[in-house]
This record gives C-alpha cells, sequence and structure tokens, in this order.
C-alpha cells in the first residue's frame, strides 16, 4: 500500500502541452505503470489533439468525465496557475498536485479560501510532487533513484527530498510514498497531514521529515507526533546558518518576526520524541540505525 | 521587494490613508524648497532608507526654523545611517523626506501580513505604537489584536472599529482610523503586498489619526503585473551582488564566511550551509542554481561568487535528477576555465549519469577535488579553505 496515489490512480496533467509540461509528462508516462496512469491533458486551445498518445481535453470537467480520472497535476506557468486549482477543485476531482513556482500568494490566499468544505486535497505549490516507488511518479523527482519499501518520506524541499531518498536507497531502505509539500508560504497539505497518512498506512514502518526554516509547520506537526505518532520518525531542518529577514529561494523559507528559525523548530522536535539530525548526510544512517534498534 | 517611506505613503493617500503633507528630497536645496513650500512652524526631515530604527540612528530630526532643516538635511543626506537592521557598516542616505510636524497625543500600531497558519491577510493591531511589535509580542502579547480577514468580505468596518477602540483609538477618531484600516487593508491586497505597517499610526492632539510611517514589502511573485511597483524599486537600497544574480534567475544571498556554495535547489544550497558549518567551516553565501542549471548559469554562479574578497574555497553540490551530472560536469569544467579559476573547488555530484560526470571533471586537466557525498565534500571544502575556525 501506499498514501494518497498508486497504480491505478489516473491523472489529469494541466499544462501537458507547454514545454515543460510535456518534458515531465514523458518522464511519468514512461515510469512504472504511467502509461496506463497519465491519461489526459487539458489545453481548451488544443482539444482534441493529442501528445504521446495522451488525449487533450478542453477542460478539467471534460477530462474527468471522458477518463474517470480523480488526480490532476498542474504545471502551468505562474499567473495562471492558482485558476488552475480552481478548476480542478470545481471539477471535485480527489487530489490536485501543482508543480509551479511562483504564484503570487494572494492568489493563493483565494484560492484556498475557495477549497474550504471542498473535497479535494491539494500538495503545493512550488513542489517536486509524489511518487508511489514502482507504481506511479506524478511530478518532477527522478524516478530511478527510488525503491519500493516501507519508509514515508514527506519534505517541503525538492532537491533535498532526493537527497534523503538517495540515502535511503544506497542502504537498501526502500520507500513506501515520497511526498514534496513544497516551498511556498500558503500552500496545501502539510507536514501533520501527511504524517497523519503515513501513521494510518500499515505499508509505512517509520518517516523521514524534511522542514526548513519558515512558519510553524514543523512544530505543530513534532506535537502531533508526540501524541499520537506509532512509529518513529526521523527529523532533518535545513538552515540553521540562514540570516533571519532573507528568504532562501523558497519563498516560504524565511525567518520574520523572531520566528521560524531551524534550531527553535529542531528543539521543538527533539522534545517531541523525533530523532533530530543537524547532519544532512545522516538522514539515511539515523533511519537505519533506529530501526536495527 | 521593498520601497521607501515617502513611496508607501504614496500607496496609502491613494487608498485614503491620511498621512503628513511631505515631499521627497534629493538635495539640501530641495529640503528647504520643499520646506518652504510646506509652511507652518515645524519640520520633520526624515532619512530614507529601506531599514528601520531610522530615529534612533540619528536619521530622523525635528527642525524649528528653515535653518534647522538646512542643517539637519546636510547632516543627514550622505551619512552612513547605521541601525539594528543596517549592520553595522550602515547604509547611505540618498534620499529624504521633508514632513510637515504633528502634535501628537498617543502612538498606535498597525500592522498586515499573510499569516500562514489561518491562510488568510491578518490584521495585527496594538496600543503600543513606535514599539517594534516582534517587542511586544515577547513582552505583551496581550496588546496586540489580531484579525484574519476573509478575502470575500475584506475588512469590515464594524470589525474596523471594534479594533481602534480596542486599541485606544478616541470615539472622536474612530471613523478617520477606520477609514485608515480599510485603506491600509485594501492596498495591502490590491498592490500585492507580503508586509505592511504603519508604526506609529498617531492621534493628533485635535484628534485625528494620521500615518506618521509606512512600510510596505511586496510579493516579488507578484511584481509581473504590479510595474507601478517596479517603478518605485532602488536598486541604491539592495545588495549589488544580489541584483546581479536575479539578472540570471540565481537565488543569491552573501553571508560572511569564506566558503562559497553553488547548489541546485533552495533545501539542499541550504543543507549545503548548514553542513559546512557542522564541520567547522563557514559559508560565503547561499546560492541556487535552479533545476536548469547550464553552463551559462554555473559561469555566472562562479563570478558572483568570486566577487566576493573572503573566498577561500568552493563547493558544489548538485544531486542532478532530471538534470544530468554529465553536463554540469561540463558546465563546470567550461566556467572554471573562463573564469580561470584559482581557488579549490571541490565538486559532489549525485544523481543520473554521475559516473560520466565524475569521468569528466577528472580528465578536465583542472585541480577539482571530488567529494563522495555530502560529508564528505563538505569536510574536504572546510579542510582547502584553510580548515576549521
Amino acid at each position: 500500500m501506499s498514501i494518497l496515489i498508486n497504480k491505478d490512480t489516473k491523472v489529469i496533467t494541466q499544462g501537458m502541452t507547454g514545454k515543460v509540461g510535456q518534458f515531465h509528462t514523458f518522464h511519468c508516462k514512461s515510469y512504472a505503470n504511467g502509461a496506463n496512469c497519465f491519461v489526459a491533458g487539458v489545453n481548451p486551445k488544443k482539444a482534441g489533439e493529442d501528445f504521446e498518445g495522451i488525449p487533450v481535453y478542453a477542460s478539467v470537467l471534460d477530462a474527468k468525465k471522458a477518463t474517470g480520472a480523480t488526480v490532476s497535476v498542474i504545471y502551468v506557468p505562474p499567473s495562471g496557475a492558482a485558476a488552475a486549482i480552481d478548476e480542478a477543485v470545481e471539477a471535485d476531482l480527489d487530489l490536485v498536485i501543482c508543480i509551479t513556482e511562483g504564484i503570487p500568494v494572494h492568489d493563493m490566499v483565494k484560492t484556498r479560501y475557495k477549497m474550504q468544505g471542498k473535497k479535494t486535497i491539494l500538495i503545493g505549490p512550488n513542489c517536486p510532487g509524489l511518487i508511489t516507488p514502482d507504481e506511479i511518479k506524478i511530478g518532477i523527482m527522478p524516478g530511478h533513484i527510488h525503491k519500493k519499501g516501507r519508509i514515508g518520506v514527506v519534505s517541503r524541499s525538492g532537491t533535498l527530498t532526493y537527497e534523503a531518498v538517495g540515502q535511503l536507497s544506497a542502504l537498501g531502505m526502500g520507500q513506501s510514498s515520497c511526498v514534496g509539500i513544497g516551498g511556498d508560504p500558503i500552500n496545501g497539505l502539510k507536514h501533520i497531514d501527511v504524517m497523519r497518512m503515513f501513521n494510518d498506512d500499515p505499508e509505512t514502518d517509520a518517516v523521514i521529515m524534511v522542514g526548513e526554516i519558515g512558519g510553524s509547520d514543523e512544530e505543530e506537526c513534532a506535537r502531533w507526533i508526540k501524541a499520537n505518532m506509532k512509529k518513529p520518525v526521523v527529523g532533518f531542518i535545513a538552515g540553521v546558518t540562514a540570516p533571519p529577514g532573507k528568504r532562501m529561494g523558497h519563498a516560504g523559507a524565511i525567518i520574520s518576526g523572531g520566528q521560524g528559525g531551524a534550531n527553535e523548530k529542531l528543539a521543538v522536535m527533539e522534545e517531541c520524541g523525533i530523532h533530530i539530525t543537524r547532519n544532512p548526510a545522516e538522514m539515511g544512517r539515523m533511519m537505519q540505525k533506529i530501526l536495527k534498534g | 521587494m521593498k520601497i521607501h517611506e515617502y513611496q508607501g505613503k504614496e500607496i496609502l493617500r491613494e487608498f485614503g490613508v491620511p498621512t503628513p503633507r511631505g515631499e521627497a528630497c534629493f538635495s539640501v536645496d530641495e529640503a528647504v524648497a520643499a520646506a518652504t513650500k510646506l509652511g507652518g512652524k515645524v519640520w520633520v526631515v526624515k532619512a530614507q532608507i529601506h531599514a528601520g530604527g531610522r530615529g534612533k540612528g540619528g536619521g530622523v530630526k525635528v527642525a524649528k526654523s528653515l535653518d534647522e532643516v538646512r542643517q539637519f538635511a546636510g547632516q543627514i543626506l550622505g551619512m552612513h545611517l547605521i541601525t539594528h537592521q543596517t549592520g553595522p557598516e550602515g547604509q547611505v542616505v540618498r534620499r529624504l523626506l521633508i514632513e510637515e510636524g504633528a502634535q501628537i497625543a498617543k502612538e498606535l500600531y498597525v500592522g498586515m501580513v499573510v499569516d500562514r497558519v489561518s491562510q488568510r491577510v491578518a490584521l495585527l493591531a496594538s496600543s503600543e505604537g513606535g514599539m517594534e511589535i516582534e517587542e511586544v509580542a515577547k513582552h505583551n502579547p496581550e496588546k496586540i489584536h489580531t484579525v484574519r480577514i476573509d478575502p470575500v468580505t475584506g475588512l469590515e468596518a464594524a470589525e474596523a472599529s471594534r479594533v481602534a477602540r480596542a486599541i485606544g483609538v478616541p470615539d472622536a477618531a474612530n471613523a478617520e482610523a477606520v477609514q485608515i484600516l480599510q485603506g491600509l487593508y485594501r492596498a495591502f491586497v490590491e498592490k500585492d503586498a507580503m508586509l505592511a505597517e504603519i508604526n506609529p499610526l498617531v492621534i493628533t492632539a485635535d484628534n485625528h489619526a494620521i500615518a506618521l510611517d509606512a512600510k510596505f514589502n511586496f510579493d516579488s511573485n507578484a511584481l509581473y503585473r504590479r510595474p507601478e511597483i517596479v517603478a518605485m524599486r532602488d536598486l541604491d537600497e539592495e545588495d549589488p551582488a544580489e541584483i546581479e544574480a536575479s539578472k540570471f534567475d540565481l537565488a543569491y544571498i552573501q553571508l560572511d564566511g569564506n566558503i562559497g556554495c553553488l547548489v541546485n535547489g533552495a533545501g539542499l544550497a541550504m543543507a549545503t550551509m548548514d553542513i559546512i558549518k557542522l564541520y567547522g567551516g563557514s559559508p560565503a553565501n547561499f546560492l541556487d542554481v535552479g533545476g536548469g542549471a547550464n553552463k551559462e548559469k554555473v559561469t555566472e554562479a562562479f563570478k558572483l561568487m568570486l566577487k566576493n574578497p573572503n573566498l577561500k574555497a568552493i563547493l558544489v553540490n548538485i544531486f542532478g535528477g532530471i538534470m544530468k551530472c554529465d553536463v554540469i560536469a561540463e558546465g563546470v569544467v567550461a566556467a572554471a576555465r573562463e573564469v580561470s579559476l584559482k581557488v579549490p573547488l571541490v565538486v559532489r555530484l549525485e544523481g543520473t549519469n554521475v559516473e560520466l560526470g565524475k569521468k569528466i571533471l577528472a580528465e578536465s586537466g583542472l585541480p577539482i577535488i571530488s567529494g563522495n557525498d555530502m560529508a564528505d565534500a563538505a569536510q574536504k571544502v572546510v579542510a582547502a579553505a584553510g580548515g576549521q575556525k
């Protein structure tokens, strides 16, 4: 098993016909069961055409009706990406994954408001996507570094997630699912939401949680872990050396008003029983040590 | 993106927020002319830099004659104004704001942020004007009133009125305070701000509410649709290296260490700085080359890092996923040749085609030190930079 997606998931790609969308759709389709998973693209101007044999529809709703897809992935450029999320939400999809980086924050405030009371779950924006190894990959992560197994990974960063996954795979520890929740200040699923899912997933034994400076989501997740989590968690926070008030690449990675510092986050996580490491090269070995008991 | 106080006040006025009358000036003569034009007997000469804490640093003076305006303008223009936000070298003052004086009876605070937890715009208001809100939050959190604003209805008058009363706005000035709060909210949303502060919001002796200061920080992701905000950008207030980096779509932040880092991805870039520190070194910069690092980008990144006189060594840490390691290795070799690299270079590559990438580095004839993993690379670069400090 896995969380959120598996080999039977049917996916619509919004922004499939652009350069970025084409590139990643090709790689997603080539990964594991991708050829059966990526069933539709959306572009109102290109309805009726296809890309790599994947038919293009005029709208998300049309694509959903024609294919039965329940998930979408978005590569639409920043100025139209929030509207693309809105469209997927209005079509009542189960899950929408927004890869796009650079969406104006006020657009996301409005989009998140409209999502209240709707069933659609959002991952991202500004995220690498998610993968269930050997089944399905939705997003921009390199598929080949993953290995099927029983460790869950949740992270705000892209390449740092690959780093964690690479370490796990090299040590022979496969992954159940890996979820990139994204580096924006206003986003969908947070650490705590993904942690709940891993806790409930019978085929996940332990979780690596990768966070970074900014906000207080990691602390909130840590407190939930202390009260509820039945499985061991390894944690790392990037940005111990980041100066306050500077945006460190990600829109959400900023220490502001004396809040969101890495040391403060690590202290709360440690207090809550998470196995923290301050060395990003040690995430895999830390996990190995814990599982061997 | 930050702007100056006088620009912030222009925006506030556009949204119906009363401010003192004033004029931006670039010379002493302009300052005296502005004061003459404003009339009255008291003027405030205010240094315009992007950092806060200007008053304490000697950048804000009250003049009681035109001679004093001339004197203070002369003192402040060109000074290296040092505040807790500028760093020890200070910031050169190139612009002034000359304003009419105000009779202050009460100083209050109002601000807006995008609240990550509620995912809404939040209004913060406090009776403790003139102080930094972080200090109030630390010592008197009960004095901060927070309203999380519904994006459909906006900030409603009844709510704004309640907040105004809660922070001690007298009833006679309540209507004006409501206008200020609603105007600030509209400016915040319609101009794509990430942070806005009126500190202090002043109640005058004759019971008027006015914005005595204005601070804005805008969402850089939204600048494409805010040309009027981009026009307010003052490059003199920004780090030249960061401006240069932004031209090449590189995220770069200079730090005070001596080991340059070139990394793909923001999280891995921060983690790379952290691991350098962990092994006793000190990072010279944050640098995220993004997902599509090619030869041109890597070359520009090298040039940027090499402008830093403290630089002793460089660590390239790339997790090549979609981006192939052999392509990056070629980029690194070409860039190192083009800039005739003189400092030690440690490269750690991981991901697709990693063996091919390492081979390219080894056969380049350049003295590149290869790192096997992140920890190995970090230790090697710390040693190359002269060991632990």
